[in-house]
């Protein structure tokens, strides 16, 4: 079992790092923009400037909250 | 894949590989003078055997595992949680909320806490320095594997990110034992931003491409303009991360000191 928790601990640290708000920021991001796109043609070009400034945002706002602790 | 994501795939992994191999470099150099050269080197083939085993099953179950699109938002999206952790602990650095890295003071502390560790022997090897050795090279080699693999599969071309890789590698190698001392004239601060600004394009680009497997028929997105959009957010990630830092200092408060280097006990992610 302290080998399962050790290798989670590890790929928690790997990926979310010391800051977990980037990584809530990001799967928020992709999640709104995964519900956007399953109720979306496809072929929409407005669809993935959309997402990535959703991504943009989330990362701002994070930092944002980051900075002001 | 166009030639401009190409250039990108190759540029963002060889940098990336660099900064990884320039900071694995000074801990194995830390064990090497202060302890041993034998056990430090045994370390570094013993995690670069198991970093080789390592990229061979995950490379394997990722290609037979996901389909293309699952793969795309899968990879993308921990490519983007990655390099977005570099481009934050680069805008906080450039705007002086964060202590730049330095090579020296690391090498310093690394040295000083083999100079303090004691003297068990294992399999004939100083393992203080063996254990060290190896898991500065298995972590910061992880971070390598990780940008290969996910580039590669992205990009349709593993070969290349490999390439990129390993001619950063020999190049580390040869300056250090050129050198014989840590690489602390490489600019890594500045790498370090240029890294994170190419993974979060790359990580944003091939994320949303992977939100096509929730549309009908699972097809990956294409971007308006396909490759030629890698370049408009490339230069949107950069003017964002200019404006923070800039901003930053302003939101964080005023007489707001540069935090101070604290010494790691352990090496933290990029």
């Amino acid at each position: 079992m302290n080998i399962v928790k050790g290798i989670g601990r590890f790929w928690y640290d790997f990926i979310v790092g010391d800051d977990w708000k980037i990584a809530a920021a990001v799967v928020t991001a992709l999640a709104i923009g995964a519900l956007i796109a399953a109720g979306t043609a496809t072929g929409a070009s407005w669809l993935p400037p959309l997402v990535g400034a959703l991504v943009v945002v989330a990362f701002t706002v994070s930092l944002v909250v980051d900075v002001r602790r | 894949m166009g030639s401009s994501a190409t250039w990108g795939l190759l540029t963002a992994t060889f940098t990336a590989s660099f900064v990884e191999f320039v900071e694995a470099l000074t801990i194995v150099l830390a064990m090497g003078m202060t302890r041993s050269w034998r056990a430090a080197l045994a370390g570094t083939a013993a995690a670069v055997v198991g970093l080789a085993g390592f990229t061979a099953v995950a490379g394997y179950a990722l290609i037979n595992w996901l389909p293309e699109s699952a793969l795309q938002l899968g990879i993308g999206t921990l490519l983007l949680i990655f390099g977005l952790q570099w481009l934050r602990k680069a805008i906080l650095r450039s705007s002086g909320l964060k202590a730049l890295h330095d090579e020296e003071e690391e090498f310093r502390e690394q040295a000083e806490a083999a100079r303090r560790a004691g003297d068990e022997q294992k399999l004939g090897l100083d393992w203080f320095a063996f254990v060290v050795s190896f898991k500065g090279v298995f972590l910061e080699g992880v971070e390598v594997v990780f940008i290969v693999i996910t580039f590669g599969l992205n990009a349709d071309n593993v070969g290349l990110a490999a390439g990129g890789a390993a001619a950063a590698g020999v190049i580390v190698l040869s300056a250090g034992a050129i050198a014989h001392r840590p690489l602390a004239r490489v600019p890594e601060n500045t790498l370090k931003y240029a890294v994170g600004l190419l993974l979060a394009t790359f990580g944003t680009f091939w994320a949303v491409e992977g939100l096509g497997v929730f549309q009908s028929g699972g097809e990956s997105i294409e971007w308006p303009g396909e490759d030629w959009s890698i370049l408009v957010l490339l230069a949107g990630w950069f003017v964002l991360s200019r404006l923070l830092v800039w901003a930053a200092p302003v939101v964080a408060g005023r007489g707001r000191r540069p935090e101070r280097r604290v010494p790691a006990v352990a090496e933290e992610p990029s």
